[in-house]
């Protein structure tokens, strides 16, 4: 999968001359959390996030000499029923909360106490461990079509080589009624295995054989 | 730096470091990873007449107490066993031992244990002032982890050797690694140390073995800062590698200001290797040690310490390739035109490829890359993205 099939296209954006307000207002109204400021020739020359904000009012706030402001009690402030979570949860049902809510984080509670906190950074970490990417191994993509008892040929097939499986992942490809398997087998050498696919009649998008055969 | 101080005069410019025993770190005969490469690369030079037999010093065999310095007792211990057939079934996978990448092989320990020590014996030939420079071809096994053997590689004689030279010279170290495969196992040794820097440029892990080597690992705690990355798209071919590596190189050598350098000198980005997809020619192979050579006396007073590492194109690409890291080192010139017939004769019969007869690769060796300007522009995207952090100071 890459990047250009699940960015935005659209993006809201700013130039350099725009003011503090106006991002504040567009962040507002889009529901959105960061601004790319470009110029005129949309050259990426900045960015802007809400947090950049929040830190530029905090500052302006601590130069009220009287500090009334920052006084203000944290009840005054606060979301009071914010949306949380179990211990016992599934992550991916999490995840779908936290798209659907926009939200940055979930209190997880047990027993009417705070027991936990899980914030878009630990869900981003556990799609990169999904994907086997954090140990060492290569990766094999083939193309497949929707049906039933594929996945088995290809596992035979790997097996035979005696190569341990990290992960696999299906995702849609482009053209209708077809998939993209993607393998992580723990070896240095998937040559041998990519080989044996292609001789099944597979079609391994990636990686190419180049050069000599072993 | 006055603690590397010479005590007597230099004996040599530059020594070869080989024993015959390296030749039996060997899986079977059919396993990508076979160090006939040293006998071809050896033989190579010895017919064009650039390596002299007092040139060539002997390997030892690194101690428990050495290996000790970047490998757990327990992994030792499997790996010995492994070696002298005591191993239960099974026992050592979790080792990464008898697997597919690293089966179990006679004496596997000792050949192991040769390796690491041959990098040793080229520590010290440079750190006591010997000389200034050694090339240790049997080394650069740079996936080998602190308990487990990853990537055909079973110890891991870079970190071993970093490490020794950190506990008896106290040397600040720049490790060098343009092996097509991310350099893991040498950059997760020193990932928090602030004091050994790691430069990996390689294949994007994005299907390559092993995955890792993203531009955005950098280091942790004090070692934040210590690990540069340059992963390079497939198809990326001699102008953008040689871009991108004499960049790399000379600002963060200019940055850390090591004592010495030791290069990983694999051999597996080349268009013929069949386990990659970068499209590197013969050409990057010589520029690659000239400008370590030069940068080692710019910045290191000469202290450079090379190892071999990856390539499996042991009959075209390999011996030609390592040749020019031994020719870069004495300053002698990478010969044009023919290879020594004799030397075409001795390998011809048993290679399954025919033998490149030139110093050049042929030219039009591959079809011209439709997306070369995509893949120069990514590239340099991505130098930029490594460099960022220095370059802002």
């Amino acid at each position: 999968m890459i990047v250009e099939r699940i960015m935005t296209k659209d993006v809201f954006t700013l130039t350099p001359e725009h003011t503090l307000q106006d991002a504040n207002q567009l962040m507002h109204e889009k529901k959105i959390r960061h601004l790319p400021i470009i110029n005129t020739e949309k050259q990426l020359v900045g960015l802007v996030a809400q947090r950049d904000i929040k830190n530029t009012i905090t500052h302006l706030l601590n130069q009220d000499e009287e500090k009334k402001i920052l006084q203000t009690p944290i009840s005054e402030i606060m979301t009071r029923h914010p949306l949380v979570g179990h211990p016992l949860d599934f992550v991916e049902e999490v995840a779908l909360l936290f798209y659907e809510h926009k939200i940055g984080c979930l209190p997880i509670i047990s027993h009417k106490k705070l027991v936990g906190i899980l914030t878009d950074s630990d869900l981003l970490y556990n799609y990169i461990e999904l994907t086997g990417a954090t140990k060492p191994s290569s990766r094999i993509d083939i193309r497949i079509k929707d049906e039933a008892g594929i996945l088995h040929e290809i596992t035979s097939v790997i097996a035979q080589y005696n190569a341990n499986i990290l992960s696999i992942l299906l995702h849609p490809d482009i053209s209708p009624n077809h998939q993209v398997i993607s393998i992580r087998v723990k070896s240095m050498n998937p040559v041998p295995i990519i080989r044996a696919l292609r001789k099944e009649g597979f079609d391994v998008l990636w990686p190419n054989t180049l050069g000599m055969d072993l | 730096m006055a603690k590397y101080t010479r005590n007597g005069p230099l004996e040599q410019d530059a020594v070869f470091i080989y024993s015959p025993e390296q030749l039996d770190y060997k899986f079977s005969e059919t396993h990508p990873f076979n160090q006939k490469r040293l006998q071809l690369t050896m033989d190579l030079l010895k017919q064009i007449n650039a390596l002299q037999p007092e040139q060539i010093k002997t390997a030892r065999v690194a101690t428990d107490e050495e290996l000790l310095l970047g490998h757990d007792a327990a992994y030792i211990d499997i790996v010995k066993r492994a070696g002298h057939g005591e191993l239960r079934n099974g026992e050592g996978e979790v080792y990464g031992i008898g697997t597919e990448d690293t089966p179990i092989f006679k004496n596997m320990h000792e050949a192991s244990a040769m390796f690491v020590g041959g990098t040793l014996t080229a520590c010290d030939y440079v750190m006591q002032g010997k000389t200034n420079h050694a090339l240790n071809l049997g080394g650069g096994l740079h996936h080998g982890f602190h308990g487990k053997a990853s990537g055909f590689c079973i110890y891991n004689d870079s970190t071993v050797a970093i490490k020794y030279m950190q506990k008896k010279y106290d040397a600040r170290v720049l490790y060098i690694d343009t092996d097509a495969h991310h350099g893991d196992g040498v950059q997760w040794s020193f990932y928090d140390d602030p004091n050994v820097c790691t430069l990996s440029i390689h294949e994007t892990g994005r299907y390559l073995f092993p995955g890792t080597g993203a531009v955005t690992e950098r280091g942790n705690g004090e070692g934040y800062g210590t690990s540069f990355n340059i992963p390079l798209d497939a198809f990326t071919e001699d102008g953008s590698f040689l871009e991108v590596y004499e960049t790399a190189i000379r600002e963060v050598i200019a940055h850390f200001k090591p004592d010495v350098i030791l290069t990983q000198n694999g051999a597996d980005a080349h268009y013929f290797d069949p386990l990659t997809h970068l499209y590197s020619t013969i050409k990057t192979y010589e520029v690659i040690p000239k400008i370590a050579h030069e940068l080692a006396h710019e910045f290191c007073e000469g202290r450079w310490i090379a190892v071999g590492g990856g390539g499996y194109d042991i009959w075209r690409v390999v011996p030609r390739a390592w040749s020019m890291v031994w020719l870069a080192m004495t300053n002698q010139q990478v010969p044009t035109g023919a290879i020594p017939q004799e030397w075409l004769d001795n390998w011809q019969k048993e290679a399954p490829v025919t033998l490149i007869p030139t110093w050049e690769d042929p030219e039009d060796l591959y079809e011209p890359i439709p997306r070369k300007e995509e893949i120069t522009e990514k590239n340099q995207q991505t130098l930029e993205k490594a460099l960022y952090m220095i370059r802002q100071n």
